[in-house]
């Protein structure tokens, strides 16, 4: 069958990401030290590229390209989008901290690039083999960054954690789908979908599958109780590596269940509702509870990654086009707050000191008030506080459970989130009227990043201010 | 019981024997011994579904490369068996659970009441001439090309990142740079002739002789 250059349009911006990082790979073994520069600047340029490209092939209707293995619709421009935007501020925030130890080398950006790369693939898959194929991109380019500072010997051991339970939560994936493959005869969303619809529940197979596909995501998503790579990863890596796998990432997850879930098995929403509703309840209880007592604030955020996969799951088992729009709101607001407060991390370290402990944050408003009023506003964020955006993704992910006449599931979210008000409080707390160290060095920093953070920080309070814009592209995904 | 059933099996009991062992064995040479037997029969499983290319590839891929390779990491590193098996007794009761439970809901599942030849009848037998080797590729280059060359990219990033995390410049390393080597010529660049005055030979000679006298005392 002769090949139709058009298919090639709607894969542009994987096009691009896949030449800039090829492109870097190549040029970095004849740039000198001083000259490494050039590797971000590429990088950076990569990125934009692909958003205007993004912008450019997107809109319109959906349209499935590549003989069914790729789909172009409202959810794969908006989520391409969020996912470069904020994978393009954590390259920024990661270059100082990479050029202090010596690790300003241009793998790691071929890596990440890689793990963007995985995560568009994610995004626009239409059929179980390329989503699992884009999952793999993007997880063995994670392994590869968490293990990236080869001294650190934390840093080896949170790798090999992550590569063993990532490789067993794909062996699940992939036993899921080879019973879906089973009972429908097909891994192309649409026909899958089309046969689910006709045999329904009554076939046991189906539901086996599904079972399978859930721990999966729930793997990949960090969903107690498949949780227990999470807080090792987010304390052993280093911190760039946790900004871009704790950021992008849950984007791709998110379009991982929509697609698999949604666009595929739709049709038994009962079935995989019950179970989700399982992960999100525990998720909520023990991520919140837990990072109570975390004195290592990039282990406290690990866990409160778990507890906010808990709200992103309440959108999903709604099982309503406005319970998925809340959940794809959720999942873009917690990746920008996130990349937040891991860019503050990375501000607050300097050659030869990590900033990891919660102490390390004392007195961050007498040492540079505009950081500490950044990072106050992600807290307000992640707690739920109006009028940031984060208050306005929870209210949303409840209504639409209130909808579906989950009221206690509600009350149920609503008091773990009370709970976990406390210790992203306490963040502001320590910032504000904790007294800094005498003998900390002062804060410098280069206008990329203050600029950056500045976009960050109040990203989050225009969008709690005016949700109306994102909101409403998330709901013209799902009509 | 025709004859390919009979093999079916023979193949099919080997395979599991052998993944058996593969996680019981004290020896790590031993494992990976076990895991070329799986892999072999697993081959021959294949080839009994006529999917002769894949069963070929198996064995050359995995069994020829990718197995003699572990042997020879696995012959190398010194893996101390002991702490690997440290929790093992401690995990197991949680562990043996896990797998019955799961074992069961798989025997519930995949048996003949929805696998069986109602459901899937078997396929009629591939005509003679049809050449598996060229059915796969014309598939995995026209309908499948885009996952294809996802698997490239998987493959790059694989190569980027065992080089990242293996490759590292020692100082301490002493190399020859065969390009400068290649350069030299006849003349001045390859002997250097130095004019020394004459010494005498008696001097070394006491020191030499002095030297074992003091390891001595």
């Amino acid at each position: 069958m002769p090949f139709d250059a058009a298919n090639l349009f709607p894969i542009l911006p994987e096009i691009a990401i896949l030449v800039t990082a090829s492109v870097v790979l190549v040029l970095d073994l004849y740039l000198k030290e001083k000259d490494k520069d050039i590797n971000h600047t590429l990088t950076l340029i990569g990125l934009l590229v692909a958003i205007g490209l993004t912008g450019a092939v997107g809109g319109g209707d959906a349209r499935v390209v590549f003989d069914g293995n790729v789909v172009r619709d409202g959810l794969t421009d908006l989520l391409r989008g969020a996912i470069l935007v904020v994978s393009l501020l954590a390259f920024v925030y990661a270059r100082p901290w990479l050029k202090d130890r010596g690790l300003f080398v241009g793998e790691f950006y071929v890596l990440g690039l890689f793990a963007i790369l995985g995560m568009l693939i994610m995004v626009s898959a239409n059929s179980f083999l390329t989503i699992y194929l884009g999952l793999e991109l993007q997880a063995l380019s994670l392994y590869a960054l968490v293990a990236f500072d080869r001294d650190s010997k934390k840093g080896a051991e949170a790798a090999m954690k992550y590569f063993v339970l990532g490789a067993l939560g794909s062996g699940m994936l992939l036993y899921g789908v080879s019973m879906i493959y089973g009972a429908t005869g097909s891994i192309e969303f649409g026909p899958v979908a089309q046969a689910v619809a006709e045999q329904g529940m009554d076939n046991k197979v189906l539901v086996f599958g599904v079972v399978f596909l859930v721990i999966g995501v729930g793997f990949k998503f960090g969903a107690v109780p498949f949780h227990m790579w999470v807080p090792d990863i987010y304390e052993g890596a280093p911190t760039p590596a946790v900004l871009l796998l704790g950021s992008a990432p849950k984007i791709a997850a998110f379009a991982l269940a929509i697609r698999m879930l949604v666009d595929g098995l739709e049709a038994i929403q009962p079935d995989w509702q019950g179970m989700l509703l399982i992960l999100a309840v525990l998720s909520m209880g023990l991520g919140n509870l837990v990072a109570i007592a975390q004195t290592n604030i990039k282990r406290m955020l690990a866990y409160s990654t778990i507890s906010h996969v808990g709200f992103i799951f309440l959108g999903l088992l709604a099982g309503s086009a406005q319970g998925y729009a809340s959940a794809m709101f959720y999942a873009i607001v917690y990746a920008v707050m996130s990349t937040g407060a891991f860019g503050i991390l990375l501000i607050l370290s300097r050659k030869g000191f990590d900033a990891e402990n919660l102490d390390d944050l004392k007195g961050l408003n007498d040492r540079d008030s505009w950081y500490a009023a950044m990072m106050a506003l992600v807290m307000f964020s992640m707690a739920g506080v109006p009028p940031t955006v984060g208050f306005m993704a929870k209210l949303l992910v409840l209504e639409s459970v209130v909808r579906i006449d989950l009221v206690w599931l509600a009350l149920v979210a609503v008091a773990f989130s009370i709970i976990g008000a406390f210790y992203y409080l306490r963040v502001v707390k320590v910032i504000y009227f904790d007294k800094p160290d005498p003998d900390m060095p002062v804060l410098t920093t280069s206008g990329g990043v203050r600029f950056a953070m500045s976009l960050n920080g109040l990203s989050l309070l225009a969008l709690g201010l005016f949700p109306a814009t994102l909101l409403s592209w998330c709901q013209s995904v799902f009509v | 019981m025709g004859f390919e059933k009979f093999l079916f099996y023979v193949f099919a009991t080997i395979t599991l024997v052998a993944a058996g062992m593969v996680i019981t064995r004290r020896n790590p040479v031993h494992a990976v011994l076990y895991l070329v037997l799986a892999f072999i029969s697993s081959a021959a499983l294949w080839i009994l579904l006529e999917a002769e290319f894949l069963g070929i590839v198996l064995v050359l891929v995995y069994v020829g490369a990718v197995m003699v390779l572990f042997l020879f990491v696995v012959m190398m590193l010194d893996v101390d068996i002991a702490t690997l098996r440290a929790g093992f007794i401690r995990y197991l009761p949680i562990g043996a659970l896990i797998a019955v439970v799961l074992a069961l809901e798989i025997f519930l599942i995949v048996g003949p009441a929805n696998f069986g030849l109602q459901q899937f009848p078997a396929p009629a037998p591939a005509a003679p001439g049809v050449s598996n080797t060229e059915e796969l590729g014309l598939l995995l280059y026209t309908l499948y090309v885009y996952p294809f060359e996802i698997a490239a990219v998987i493959l790059l990033v694989a190569i980027v990142a065992a080089i990242r995390l293996t490759l590292r410049r020692r100082s301490d390393t002493k190399y020859m740079d065969p390009a400068q080597q290649v350069r030299v010529k006849k003349g001045p660049d390859r002997i250097r002739i130095v004019k020394m005055p004459s010494e005498r030979a008696a001097v070394p000679a006491v020191a030499a002789s002095a030297a074992p006298q003091e390891s001595t005392e």
